[in-house]
């Protein structure tokens, strides 16, 4: 069900979701105030943690022509991958760690090895995603363009193939992701400036040759001087290490806004919106996941999805202290907060893949519909979309001082 | 330079395995001097001066040249609670190709967070992050044949890289100190400097307590040093004894003469028009007026912009202008260019502009 109003849908009153936005606004200070060694020892360690893991599994790759060297080679080269995109990348490029003023650890200048350049992500995830979380038509993550998410989203016999698409998506990952901030759909039908297409077709084009370069070329050539019987078993070790990264990330990620509970909203939601019910709007948008210390490391702390929709920009090691805090003002409000195993999120959100491949009239839902009409899923540009004042959770002054 | 040429080849070739990092970031863990991607420095001790004053000797990593002009200071940037703290210090050490080291000498303020961390709380063995020297107040070479150093507290510390420069040269011209602290306690380098006068026969001291003696009155510089207007002057110290003698020497018509360091920015350019800025990446948007910099601008609109010693002197608050133009204060001079890099910290906008962060 997509929601127009978020107020209307929770029951609150208008001053009670102000007063929610003002308990969350506390404990983002609280958090910001507190930040020090400790926090800035947990990135320092990662980051080394996860140097010297990629540096095992390259050397360990020397030997790759025998197979148990092959397996732990690409099995440690697969999880820095990991740790790199997801506790590492994703949250240096949110600006989680910007506020050690550590040149080598900020947004501005941090490059992730992945296929799609930083620039461009920080555009589509940081801004487009975290401003305009699940409001159909502006929120680009809605099925990357390519799934057909929700119910209100328009069928087309073209969807019947969308268990293969989602397959596809999975292993392709990094690729589909380097071509997300391209906006296909503005480009087929010739809305997009071409200036700003061929900027971001060169710095696709240098990093996708700097990717492939250094996993496929010259690695494998490296470890050929220790026997050429390396250099193919490399290659592969790589992209195996590589298919790794892919499919856990895609997992995680369909997890954050697909399982059941996770609600989509309309653009009438978008007119005049504060920032509570900003926050409030993230918040039932988002799901959680469970599991253990290492499983949320491993995931970029993507389990605590809610609270990194909340403050996309607090450290990350934070959020399981702010989960506790954020549960218990759901609970006060009588707000929904979304989470369960690991294993029951994700298998939600391939249900939902699979189901809505088909048109609403044959499969079932547990929501009145409809709701709202099945909407046109055609993308906005930048400038059909409002102007937005907050990001990365934080707010522009035009709106501190409307609230002041 | 053949070497450095090798070198930066052996990089490139390197980042070809380690891209998107730099082969630096690999080597740097097992030593964190071995890294040219940002300078930095190893502390290796802190020698008390005074009470409340200690020169730290530092270790520079990769990409540091021991080419500093005597009187040129660096930026140093040091954790504390987690956090990089930016500023600029003087180079008390004369500049020797063959060093392993340099030292700076701080004195704590009582307003001065870091200073009071440096001069007390600095373990050797602490990595921190080193700008290049820079500052036009330095030794020529050679050196004119009469010259007077009107120094005040802790503006010795450059006066003090010229001195042991001309002392280890051994070629002292006629160089007259007035040297102000206000104890004896409190002055740094007493003995050294005081050793450097009985060394060299050319190098005359005064020594002025101004807690006991009161503060140095200009119109007695006649009688002090009755031919200060034959010699090239060298000044630094507190900004208000910096204003008067800048006045001093302007109502003498000898400006050209003087030489003065200043602590504290001073903008002498018109400011801008001002104008919309736009940070690319969060499509974050601000109004800045002619004086507002572009980086107060941009924390106002809660971004999270790098900075370091907001005097335009480390670089690390530099951005690239994504287009439109901005001013730097400093000068007056105009950046326009797409993808030309701006500091942040000294630049206003003219009119709308964008910025890639």
């Amino acid at each position: 069900m997509a929601i127009s109003d978020v107020k209307e849908y929770t029951h609150l009153t208008a001053e009670e979701v102000e007063q929610l936005g003002r308990e969350l606004d506390a404990i983002r200070r609280e958090v910001e105030e507190s930040r020090g060694d400790d926090d800035a020892a947990y990135i320092n360690r990662l980051i080394k943690i996860q140097r010297s893991l990629a540096v095992a599994g390259r050397v360990t790759l020397f030997a790759s022509r025998f197979p148990p060297a092959w397996a732990a080679g690409a099995a440690m080269l697969g999880v820095a991958k990991i740790l790199e995109n997801m506790e590492i990348g994703h949250n240096v490029m949110h600006g989680q760690w910007d506020w050690m003023n550590d040149p080598e650890i900020h947004s501005s200048n941090w490059e992730w090895d992945t296929a799609q350049p930083a620039e461009q992500w920080k555009h589509s995830h940081n801004y487009i995603h975290h401003q305009f979380t699940n409001v159909l038509g502006f929120d680009n993550d809605i099925g990357y363009g390519i799934l057909r998410m929700a119910r209100e989203q328009k069928w087309h016999p073209v969807y019947l193939g969308q268990p293969v698409y989602n397959a596809l998506l999975a292993t392709l990952f990094q690729w589909g992701v380097a071509l997300h901030d391209l906006d296909l759909e503005a480009i087929r039908k010739r809305e997009k400036d071409p200036k700003v297409l061929a900027k971001q077709l060169r710095q696709i084009r240098r990093k996708i040759s700097r990717q492939i370069g250094k996993d496929y070329v010259f690695f494998p050539l490296l470890t050929g001087l220790a026997g050429p019987g390396n250099i193919v078993p490399t290659m592969t070790a790589n992209a195996t290490a590589n298919l790794m990264r892919n499919l856990w990330s895609y997992m995680i990620i369909f997890c954050g806004h697909f399982p059941d509970g996770a609600l989509h909203f309309t653009e009438e939601e978008l007119e005049d919106e504060t920032r509570a019910e900003w926050y409030l709007r993230q918040m039932l948008g988002s799901a959680n996941f469970e599991g253990g210390r290492l499983l949320h490391v491993m995931s970029g702390s993507l389990g605590y999805q809610i609270e990194h929709h909340l403050f996309p920009d607090l450290p990350s090691n934070r959020y399981p202290q702010i989960s506790v805090r954020v549960r218990e003002l759901a609970a006060k409000y009588d707000i929904p907060y979304t989470t369960g195993p690991l294993h029951r999120q994700y298998g939600q959100a391939l249900r939902t893949i699979m189901k809505l491949s088909l048109p609403n009239r044959f499969t079932s839902s547990d929501q009145p519909e409809p709701p709202t009409p099945p909407v046109d899923r055609r993308r906005r540009t930048d400038a059909e979309r409002p102007t937005r004042m907050v990001e990365t959770g934080g707010w522009s002054s035009r709106a501190a001082a409307s609230t002041a | 330079m053949a070497a450095t040429k090798t070198l930066t080849l052996a990089r490139r070739a390197g980042a070809r395995l380690t891209t998107p990092l730099h082969p630096d970031d690999y080597l740097s863990m097992i030593n964190p001097l071995w890294s040219a991607r940002e300078l930095r420095g190893r502390i290796e001790k802190v020698i008390p001066e005074t009470e409340d004053a200690a020169t730290v000797v530092i270790r520079p990593g990769w990409g540091w040249h021991y080419e500093h002009r005597p009187g040129q200071y660096v930026g140093i940037g040091v954790q504390v609670d987690g956090k990089f703290h930016w500023r600029s210090y003087s180079v008390s050490t004369p500049p020797k190709r063959s060093g392993r080291t340099i030292a700076i000498t701080v004195r704590a303020m009582p307003e001065g967070f870091l200073s009071k961390h440096l001069v007390g709380g600095l373990e050797p063995g602490t990595i921190v992050r080193l700008a290049l020297p820079a500052g036009e107040f330095v030794l020529p070479s050679p050196p004119p044949a009469k010259m007077l150093m009107l120094v005040g507290g802790s503006g010795i510390t450059p006066v003090m890289s010229m001195l042991r420069t001309l002392d280890r040269r051994d070629t002292m011209p006629d160089v007259v100190v007035h040297y102000s602290s206000t104890t004896e306690e409190r002055m740094i380098f007493r003995d050294e400097i005081v050793a450097l006068a009985e060394k060299h026969p050319t190098l005359t001291l005064h020594r002025l307590h101004t807690d006991h003696d009161g503060m140095l009155e200009l119109a007695d510089l006649d009688r002090i040093v009755p031919d200060w207007r034959d010699r090239e002057t060298w000044a630094c110290g507190p900004a208000p004894m910096l204003d008067a003698i800048e006045e001093h020497w302007e109502d003498a018509s000898l400006s050209d003469q003087l030489h003065l360091e200043r602590f504290s920015l001073k903008f002498d350019g018109d400011g801008g028009e001002g104008g919309t800025l736009t940070f690319q990446n969060s499509n974050k948007t601000i109004e800045a007026d002619g004086a507002t910099t572009v980086l107060e601008a941009g924390e106002e609109a809660g971004v999270g912009m790098p900075y370091g010693c907001r005097a335009g002197i480390c670089h690390t608050c530099t951005l690239t202008l994504v287009e439109g133009t901005v001013r730097d204060l400093r000068n007056g001079e105009e950046y326009s260019n797409p993808n030309d890099r701006v500091q942040t910290c000294v630049t206003v906008p003219v009119g709308p502009c964008t910025l890639a962060i």
